[in-house]
């Protein structure tokens, strides 16, 4: 029985891979990824006092021997206005406003860690700053979670739910009905995609709504710049869940494979653990994660009130890995329901195999 | 009209799945391939539907919309009624409104699953499942009709039935091709084609085949060469080549006993000496 076992195993390339990948995936993960505190941020300093608070800011610093305000903006002309649309447009995450008395310190409440540890850092400078926190002034985890788990339910969606549903279909043999039929590949794949994209976004509304209502979670931006963001988003995520049905011949492969694509988008999107916290060994693998650039959208439109335009990076991203995910997923899947327009392989396939066997 | 293949080769890498086959299925009769585990049968029926690409020879099939094909699962949607599979492979063939409602009848009618209509195609029997995924491929009135092994795993009863759905099939028309693990079912086809490790050993109608048949089969209680028998019930047939001097009661051989000898024949020769 054991012998047996191993043997199974041996050739079960998934499960093995499982064994061997999730532990070095655990380890790697919770090493380097696993750290809520924020060493750096980013800071803009306006008013007309800015110099000096920037020098004043650099001398403390040079004294404690570490950088921690990374001042990427030094305006004096700008005003408090000018440094609210530096926060909204996420360019910086605290904006120190000069001119007055106390100097005010702004922050940007939507990105939850970095926030706490800003106004950790502030509250020891006593009365000589005064801080607001914007967008989370009283730094709920839901509130920054709320828009993050939207991404994730789309990929849950997007990647499990899909690719079972057409695995399914291959598993029962109804996709090689479907393939000889006068139907055009381009019409089953639309046919097989559109509940679940309808489903994902019937979903994704009630989710939003239910945020809303039960921890007062507020929507600031434009339901466009969101639905926009989603829609994007989704069509990465059904792209996936194609892909992974045209690499998988039965249901239990098609959710080990998903699930492979669906960790890392947990742990290394920056929903749980922050990307500004993380190893850079590591972060960059956090960056080729579509849900990453989600959850700058979902938080940066629900709380921050962003615009598209201030978005522009996770929206082109999204829409590039779009394009490239979905047309290659369903180019995949069509040539599994066009066998007469590719050519053939040198080697055997599992299904070509499995159907000689029969 | 007559479809099929001709000079048909298939390689999966390594393996010679089908090896210079050709058949011809003419309208109007049903053609039965035959042949174990691993002969081919599948990839025939699919190089003739276009599922599978021939390495090299033709092959002479109607557009999709004039065939229909079943293949050797389900055939079906699980999740869907008996009428709502129907439905659904109608409309993609165009078939709706009342022509669809008459169809509908009359194809549930014969395979008498009207009673069942509104039943998953999960909830139905083995043979049940079969005859809705045959009224489905039937359901725009073929010209070709390609059937992997449509009898497997069914009960007696409902074998007959399917075998008088198809028949009822060709009688209308259309050229029918089937797999069967059941030699019984080939036997009565029009003609049949045995298949062994992607050749054709045989083929023609049951007569032809049985004509071409040479040597000679004995029936004993043992064999004289183990290798060249094989049990039937309570007997063991061996099979003689032309030459040879047979020992035991001699026989007229039945498909089994003609496809088997043939087999053996085939592998026998296959070993290199």
């Amino acid at each position: 029985m054991i012998l047996k076992e191993f043997r199974e195993l041996r050739r079960d390339r998934r499960t093995l891979g499982m064994l061997v990948m999730m532990p070095l995936l655990l380890l790697v993960i919770f090493g380097y990824a696993a750290n809520f505190y924020v060493t750096s941020v980013k800071a803009a300093v306006v008013g007309p006092q800015a110099s000096q608070v920037v020098a004043l800011l650099q001398q403390q610093e040079q004294a404690l021997g570490k950088q921690y305000f990374d001042i990427v903006v030094v305006e004096p002309t700008d005003t408090q206005a000018d440094a609210e649309q530096l926060l909204q447009d996420n360019t910086v995450d605290v904006a120190f406003v000069t001119g007055g008395t106390p100097i005010v310190a702004l922050v940007d409440g939507s990105n939850l860690f970095a926030a706490q540890s800003i106004v950790s850092v502030l509250n020891r400078a006593g009365d000589k700053v005064s801080t607001q926190v914007l967008y989370n002034p009283e730094l709920k985890t839901s509130w920054v979670m709320v828009p993050a788990i939207i991404g994730l339910i789309l990929t849950f969606i997007g990647t499990i739910i899909t690719s079972i549903g057409l695995v399914k279909e291959r598993e029962s043999g109804t996709l090689e009905q479907l393939a000889v039929m006068p139907i055009k590949p381009s019409t089953v794949i639309l046919g097989k995609i559109t509940p679940y994209f309808l489903l994902a976004s019937l979903d994704m509304v009630i989710i939003t709504v239910l945020g809303m209502v039960l921890f007062d979670v507020p929507f600031n931006g434009s339901p466009f710049a969101f639905a926009l963001g989603a829609a994007l988003f989704l069509f990465v995520v059904l792209g996936l869940g194609v892909f992974i049905s045209t690499i998988s011949q039965t249901t239990g492969q098609a959710i080990q494979t998903a699930f492979f694509f669906l960790l890392p988008q947990i742990l290394l999107s920056g929903m749980i653990f922050p990307l500004d916290a993380m190893a850079a060994g590591v972060r960059w693998i956090g960056y080729l994660l579509p849900l990453t650039y989600f959850t700058m959208i979902s938080q940066g439109v629900m709380l921050r009130g962003a615009s598209v335009a201030s978005l522009w990076v996770p929206y082109l991203v999204l829409a590039v890995m779009a394009v490239v995910v979905f047309t290659g997923a369903t180019l995949r899947f069509r040539r599994d329901l066009a066998p007469g327009r590719r050519r053939r392989k040198s080697s055997t396939t599992e299904s070509e195999a499995q159907a000689v066997a029969s | 009209m007559t479809y099929g293949v001709r000079g048909a080769t298939v390689r999966f890498g390594d393996r010679l799945a089908l090896d210079d086959v050709t058949v011809e299925v003419p309208s109007g009769s049903v053609v039965a391939v035959v042949g174990g585990d691993g002969a081919g049968k599948s990839t025939l029926l699919r190089a003739l539907v276009g599922e599978v690409v021939l390495d090299d020879g033709d092959v002479s099939a109607p557009g999709a919309e004039a065939i229909g094909y079943l293949t050797a699962s389900a055939g079906s949607w699980a999740a869907l009624t008996v009428q709502q599979n129907i439905d659904f492979v109608a409309g993609v063939y165009g078939v709706t409104g009342a022509a669809l409602e008459a169809r509908r009848s009359e194809l549930l009618g014969r395979a008498g699953l009207a009673d069942v209509s509104d039943r998953l195609s999960s909830q139905l029997s083995g043979g049940m499942r079969r005859k809705l995924g045959f009224s489905m491929v039937m359901v725009h009135r073929p010209e070709l009709l390609v059937l992997d092994e449509p009898s497997t795993g069914v009960d007696p009863v409902s074998r007959i039935d399917l075998w008088r759905l198809v028949t009822q099939a060709a009688a209308s028309g259309a050229a029918v091709l089937m797999s069967t693990t059941y030699l019984d079912e080939a036997e009565r086809a029009a003609s049949l084609v045995v298949l062994d490790r992607g050749r054709v050993l045989a083929q023609g109608s049951w007569d032809d085949v049985r004509a071409s048949f040479t040597g000679t089969v004995t029936s004993g209680q043992g064999a004289v060469r183990p290798e060249w028998s094989w049990r039937r019930g309570r007997v063991v047939h061996e099979y003689w080549a032309e030459g040879e001097q047979p020992t035991g009661d001699v026989i007229a051989p039945d498909l089994e006993d003609v496809v088997i000898a043939l087999s053996l024949v085939r592998r026998r020769e296959a070993v290199p000496s």
